[in-house]
């Protein structure tokens, strides 16, 4: 556990200018700076208290500005990209990627477990003209940063939060928290104990609010891995529940792909065989098994398919 | 032992338009979500009525069941914790004055009578504990202004889960203590016994009659039935030496290959009671807001201390759980901190059982680990 460094800002009272906040955007859907984009009364707080430099959704275009807190969405995943964070490191006091694209790599990581260059020559005719590197990165894999915000889209209140904890001069809080212990905190019923639904929330990160559980749906781990992710545990927790190897795996290849502790499930992990338990194979569209369909008299959604 | 009286089901009603007559917000038992929950309660027809509940290890699921009984389940997640220890509660505000200083203000809730119905034996005795931490020791003054305002009315549990063991820690299946009414429940009716004042008034209010003898021993043939029923238990009501004795037991190690560190167990628990807190600065900067919320010793912040996390890893945060509920909280409290409700081992997402933890960990140790009953 570290914390991020302290503040670049002092208190706003002592302060002869507004800082400066740029929001830059990589290869990405656009949607964290959406996120940011719909915050309502508080964007308009927000663009009261920083000189907003550059953020190209809110229609405020300055890619090179300098900035003292700078905001990133999106992977680096070309040349340019790569060539370009380097710029914004340098001219950024405070680096915060935002968003699981920017943090993880995003979902166009997934590429990064496949050979992208046949891909690329096997879908267009003239590749050539593709700037594409070959892997989709985070930000921090790149340049050093400040302090990470994921989740896909990143979490509005979040963000915010980091912000008025910079312009207090303050160390901004890192979430450490899994989905779990906010999912209890919100009195929702447990989707993987009721439901056998192969839930992540009980080693991923929280900041959505337990989203997907409160819609009595299976966490699938778009804020990525919290603190001491038992992933292995959980791998296996979801053989037990009648995923065959590959339905297990495929559910830490969404946003988060990118993490290492997906990444080394990805590449390490084998279920281990029980003592006595069936060997059929569920596919990943069902995540019950036919014992459990006949004690789940009340179900607590009328569905039970998968992502 | 005070005589009960019965209550025709028919009447039950009655119960509740009392409580509501009285100004009390009647919290009770009702299906959501796949399981028992706590929540307000307009009517009885809102009550789980031939409702059963299957728990073992991992696993809750409700059934639908042949009779018209409303209280025929063992407990769900929750019960009494989350009504007086808050998830999540504002504490204080910080505003910043004219002149630029700053100005603390506590937050306190309005006070409002609660009723909570079909409170089980186990979760009596985790309100005693919760009272101990929280109102007696701290005077914490939200949750003893709400739980000045509780009234209770337990009903006896006649259908213990798998996963129960309260007959072992001797909290129930009986309810000796704690409520201001007491219901046990028959196929025709309840049986009705006043604890306080209060319960009594409430009873002279509803329409009681006596029981015949073969009600009277219809209800306790179902309660040494729900008794006999439990077949988990702790080694001993006092694990405290044995534990202490064994940090270092491999099962601690081995535990830890199959616990997900999640903190599920602790947030069911009826009484645990760590919380942690947050500071939520506004965005224009005129304040600042204080919240507690509940925290787990599962998670890095509980043991983060001056830049150096004292419990890394799973092993460490699950022997401190179990450590402390079962062997540290003899010295908080002057008993353990487990009531045998079992609700770590049904909402444990991989179904580890508290009791075959502490059994494996305490089977070398001491007499305490003989007093079993």
């Amino acid at each position: 556990m570290t914390s991020p460094p302290k503040s670049p800002l002092q208190p706003v009272d002592s302060l002869d200018r507004r800082p400066r906040l740029a929001v830059h955007k990589l290869s990405s859907c656009d949607g964290c700076q959406l996120a940011l984009l719909n915050a309502g009364a508080s964007l308009l707080r927000l663009a009261e208290r920083f000189d907003i430099v550059h953020f190209a959704e809110a229609g405020i275009i300055d890619v090179d500005a300098e900035a003292d807190i700078a905001l990133v969405e999106g992977s680096v995943s070309t040349a340019e990209e790569a060539e370009r964070i380097q710029t914004i490191r340098a001219r950024s006091r405070w680096l915060m990627p935002i968003g699981a694209c920017a943090t993880a790599g995003g979902p166009q990581a997934l590429k990064n477990l496949a050979n992208a260059e046949a891909w690329i020559a096997s879908s267009y005719p003239e590749p050539q003209h593709i700037d594409a590197r070959p892997t989709a990165d985070a930000v921090a894999a790149h340049v050093h940063v400040e302090l990470e915000l994921p989740g896909c889209p990143v979490s509005t209140p979040q963000v915010l939060a980091a912000l008025a904890s910079l312009l207090a001069g303050a160390t901004p809080l890192a979430e450490q928290d899994k989905i779990c212990l906010d999912c209890k905190r919100r009195g929702q019923v447990c989707v993987l104990v009721t439901q056998d639904a192969p839930c992540l929330g009980p080693i991923t990160v929280t900041g959505c609010g337990a989203l997907c559980p409160s819609l009595g749906r299976a966490c699938y781990g778009c804020y990525g891995p919290a603190e001491n992710p038992e992933v292995a545990t959980l791998a296996q927790r979801f053989a037990e529940l009648g995923l065959d190897a590959e339905a297990v795996k495929r559910r830490f290849l969404f946003q988060q792909s990118g993490a290492a502790p997906f990444q080394q499930l990805l590449r390490e992990w084998h279920p281990k065989p029980r003592a006595g338990s069936a060997t059929a194979s569920v596919d990943q569209g069902s995540s019950m098994t036919s014992e459990d369909r006949d004690h789940s008299m009340i179900s607590a959604s009328g569905e039970d398919e998968d992502d | 032992m005070i005589a009960s009286r019965f209550l025709p089901r028919q009447h039950l009603q009655t119960l509740f338009d009392q409580l509501d007559a009285l100004g009390y917000r009647c919290i009770g038992p009702q299906v959501r979500d796949g399981a028992i929950v706590y929540d307000r309660l307009g009517d009885l027809t809102a009550l789980p009525i031939g409702i059963g509940a299957h728990q073992t290890p991992g696993r809750y699921r409700l059934e639908h069941q042949d009779h018209q009984r409303c209280f025929a389940w063992a407990n769900g997640p929750q019960a009494l914790k989350p009504l007086l220890f808050a998830p999540h509660e504002t504490l204080w505000r910080t505003e910043r004055d004219d002149a630029g200083r700053l100005a603390f203000t506590r937050e306190l809730q309005p006070a409002q009578r609660q009723a909570v119905i079909g409170v089980r034996a186990c979760d009596l005795a985790a309100l005693a504990l919760q009272d101990a931490h929280f109102a007696d020791a701290r005077a914490d003054p939200s949750y003893s202004r709400r739980r000045h305002d509780l009234l209770l009315v337990g009903v006896e549990c006649g259908q213990p889960a798998d996963t129960c063991f309260c007959a072992s820690t001797g909290e129930g299946p009986a309810i000796s203590t704690g409520t201001d009414l007491t219901l046990t429940e028959l196929d025709a009716g309840f049986l009705v016994r006043a604890g306080t004042e209060v319960g009594s008034a409430l009873c002279d209010a509803l329409p009681l009659r006596a029981p015949s003898d073969g009600e009277l021993a219809q209800a306790e043939a179902e309660i040494e039935q729900a008794r006999l029923s439990q077949h988990r238990s702790l080694p001993g009501r006092n694990l405290r030496e044995s534990l202490f004795a064994n940090l270092d037991h491999p099962r601690w190690d081995e535990v830890a290959t199959r616990c997900l560190a999640c903190g599920n167990c602790v947030a069911v628990c009826p009484t645990c009671f760590c919380s942690t807190e947050r500071e939520q600065p506004s965005i224009d900067g005129s304040g600042s807001t204080r919240v507690r919320l509940w925290d787990s010793c599962f998670s890095a912040e509980h043991s983060y201390v001056h830049g150096r996390l004292l419990r890394p890893d799973t092993r460490t945060r699950y022997r401190q759980w179990l450590t402390h509920k079962l062997g540290g909280w003899h010295d908080q409290y002057g008993r353990s901190g487990c009531v045998g409700c079992g609700r770590c081992i049904a909402w444990c997402p991989v179904g580890i059982d508290l009791t075959a933890e502490a059994n494996a960990i305490c089977s070398d140790a001491s007499e305490s680990a003989q007093e079993a009953p």
